[in-house]
Parts: structure tokens; sequence; C-alpha cells
């Protein structure tokens, strides 16, 4: 057997198939057979430590993630040094909260004003700011965002809910290097006496990536 | 090479739906096949732009039919294979018979959890300490190589043959289309380069608008 008949026999069931497993918990489907016996060799052969790979799970689904950002956000907007410091050099100034590393060898915040709308894609693969918003979602990885963030930005924006004047510029990101981007949202109207928690708990994840705008 | 992972511009795939309240992973698959990619890269037997290029391999039909970790799933196995740890065969083995046996691989230096935090905190993958000089500097016009390479490159197809303007040095940058074809790491500088809306997709495009991509030395010619 070849090995691409290996893989398209994974999709001899119909979607709805798949769909069905997935719901009830029925038998495992043939990507989950396949990824538990790779795991099982991996092991076996001593090249994975179990140990490590749910040290690995944990640190991107407790530890990492879009609270992150949020809180860098929140200090830009009541910390004005902070913020020149965070748009001049975005790696050293979210390391001043402990974010670094994987996925964020150089970080670039961009800042959303009356002027300039910006938002970020990766339309190769999914490349995302790991350290500061943890693993992207599905929408960020997925065909529909990947090819059209680039050619119509306005019409996925509006889509979304955020309609971009005509006088302002939408300026797009797409991440085709280890530099990671993250968008510094304007800050809502009204929020002069929230202090910087509770302004961090306004700020999305959606919004850092600029295809959302925060509100109160 | 000009796969279907190189979406930017295409048309037909519908709207962008978010989903609320999204979990960071869908099934325990998921975050099983996160795992042992992300511990497997630490064996230091492939660089990162490799195990994208594995991915980009897959071939385009299935690439669009399926998920984001079915594709790294694609791509571990590619890899493994290619680099000797898991054989294809070994893998079909395993999944007839739980029992079948695993051939030992000598040597690997792998990821221990207590070296998780530390390693993924420092870790660093493309980023290079060599002192070259750059061929650009911001303001400079630049017109994008119009090439259509066989193996991986991060010169996207919709920015081929392209002018643009540098507005960002990134410094000195291992480059992805050596690198990934394993072809040393040829550290040069990286930009990003910033390309207009009309320039991009013509005239009716939006005049303010603007796309900017992160590109090296060796995509660029003065414009």
């Amino acid at each position: 057997m070849s090995r691409d008949d290996d893989h398209h026999h994974h999709h001899d069931e119909s979607e709805d198939d798949v769909q069905e497993h997935r719901t009830h918990g029925a038998p495992l489907t043939d990507v989950e057979l396949r990824v538990r016996a790779l795991e099982s060799l991996l092991i076996d052969k001593g090249l994975v430590d179990p140990a490590a790979l749910d040290a690995l799970i944990d640190t991107y689904e407790t530890k990492v993630g879009p609270r992150n950002g949020a809180k860098v956000v929140a200090r830009a907007w009541v910390d004005p040094a902070y913020k020149r410091r965070l748009l001049e050099d975005g790696t050293a100034a979210v390391a001043e909260f402990g974010f670094m590393g994987r996925q964020a060898e150089r970080l670039v915040v961009v800042e959303n004003t009356r002027d300039v709308h910006n938002v970020v894609v990766c339309t190769l693969c999914s490349c995302y700011p790991w350290a500061v918003l943890g693993l992207p979602p599905v929408w960020y990885k997925s065909a529909p965002y990947r090819s059209r963030a680039v050619i119509d930005p306005r019409g996925v924006l509006k889509e979304l809910g955020v309609e971009v004047p005509a006088d302002r510029a939408v300026r797009v990101w797409d991440s085709t290097a280890e530099i990671r981007y993250m968008v510094l949202p304007e800050r809502p109207k009204d929020t002069e006496g929230m202090s910087e928690e509770q302004l961090a708990a306004l700020v999305t994840r959606d919004a850092m990536i600029g295809v959302a705008t925060v509100t109160r | 090479m000009n796969g279907a992972h190189d979406l930017g511009g295409m048309h037909g795939f519908g709207a962008v739906e978010i989903e609320r309240d999204e979990p960071v992973f869908h099934g325990e698959w998921e975050r099983r096949t996160f795992a042992i990619t992300l511990a497997t890269g630490f064996l230091g037997k492939w660089n990162l732009d490799m195990s994208r290029y594995a991915r980009e391999q897959m071939p385009p039909a299935e690439y669009l039919a399926t998920t984001y970790y079915e594709h790294w799933l694609f791509g571990l196995e590619k890899l493994l294979d290619q680099h000797g740890l898991v054989r294809h065969e070994e893998l079909e083995a395993r999944l007839r018979d739980a029992a079948a046996p695993a051939r030992p691989v000598e040597g690997a230096g792998i990821l221990a959890a207590r070296d998780v935090e530390k390693t993924l905190r420092t870790s660093r993958t493309s980023k290079a300490d060599e002192d070259v000089a750059p061929r650009y500097k911001v303001g400079d016009r630049v017109i994008t190589k119009n090439v259509h390479p066989l193996g991986h490159t991060r010169l996207p197809r919709y920015a081929r043959g392209k002018r643009g303007k540098v507005v960002l040095d990134h410094g000195v940058w291992v480059f992805p289309d050596s690198a990934g074809n394993d072809l040393g790491r040829k550290p040069q500088h990286c930009y990003s380069v910033r390309f207009t809306a009309d320039e991009l997709w013509g005239t009716e495009a939006p005049t303010r608008d603007a796309v900017h991509i992160d590109l090296w030395d060796d995509h660029l010619e003065p414009a």
C-alpha cells in the first residue's frame, strides 16, 4: 500500500460518520487510532517522555493563553511609558511580564488608532504569537481566513462585526517569518475610572488579532 | 512549492466562522498530536522549516479536506520516516497489532519533563547571531522575485513579482527557503515589506490599504 493510499483511507467515512463518533464517544476514528499508535511507538522507542508530553499539553491548556496578552494591553493603556516600550520593542516589553519563548523570538506590537486598523494572519501555515495569545483558534487556521484576510480584509472584518471607516487604512500583517505580531486595540470610551485589572478583563483574543474591537 | 497551503488570495472557501468559547484542543487526539510533534521537534533531527515543508507536501485535495492537526500528523509521520525514527511500515504494523515490535533508536536526546518549562521559555529556532550586512534599509523600494521553487519557500504566490517598500528591518534570521530544504541556515536579513492593496490586487482594491509581508534578502531585488 502506498503512502498516499494509507492516508486516503481516513476519508472513506463520510464527514457525518466522523462527527457521529466524536459526538457520541463511539469507536475511535482512524486518525485517533493513528495518533495513539504513533505515540505508543515513540514511547516504546524512548523518543518521547510521556511526562513531558503531559507537561507540554498542560502548559498550553492552562498556563499560556490570551490572558497573557490582555495583561500587556491593559498595562499599555494605563502606562504611557510602558506603551512606548511595547511599541518600540515588543519582545522586551512582554518579557517584563515573563512572557517569552516559543513562537515569539521577536514580537512586534502594532497599534490600532483612528487612522489605522491592523489585522494579523498567516496565509502559509498558521503562525501565531503563542507566548502572548496561546494556541490559535480554529478559524485563524482555517482556509476561509487564510485566503481572504489578505485580499478582502474589510469584507472579513465587516462579517465579523468590525466596520472600518473608509478613511481609516487597513494594514494586514502576513506572518511569513518567525516574527510574531500582536495588535494593541483602541481603549474603549468611558473606561477612565477602571483599574488595570478591570481593563484586562475587557480585552479579547480576537481584538489582539485585529478582528474585533474592545468594548465596555 | 505552489501547494494548497499557500492560500492567500484564493476565493470560494466561504465565511470565517468563529467558535464561541472554543476549547484549546478539540479532543484527545489533537492534544497528543500537538505534544508528540513539539516533543520530537526537540530531538534535533529537523528544523522548524523542514516541519512546515513536510506538512505542505500533503496532496492538495487532502490538505484542503483535513484539519490543522491532521496536517501536523501527516508532517510528523513523514519526518519520522525520513529520519529512520519510525518507519511507515512500523506504524502500519502497530495499527494492525498493538503489540507489534518497536525497533529501538539509540542515543536520542529526548525532551525530559523537568526541562519542558525552561525549554519553552528559552528555545530559539530561527534568530541568527551572525553579523550579516543588510542589502536593504528602511524606505528602500524593492521588487519580489517571480520564482516558483519546487521546495519550501516563504514567499507567498500572491506576492511574487510585486513592488513594495521596506518598512522594518527585523535583523538576521535563518533563511527558510534554504533551511526548510535541508540546505543550510543561510542567515540573512529579514524585513517587513509593505505592499499596497492595489499593487497586489489591482486598481479596484482600496488605495489606503496595505499588506505587510516578512521577506528575506534573497526574495528581493532593488526596484
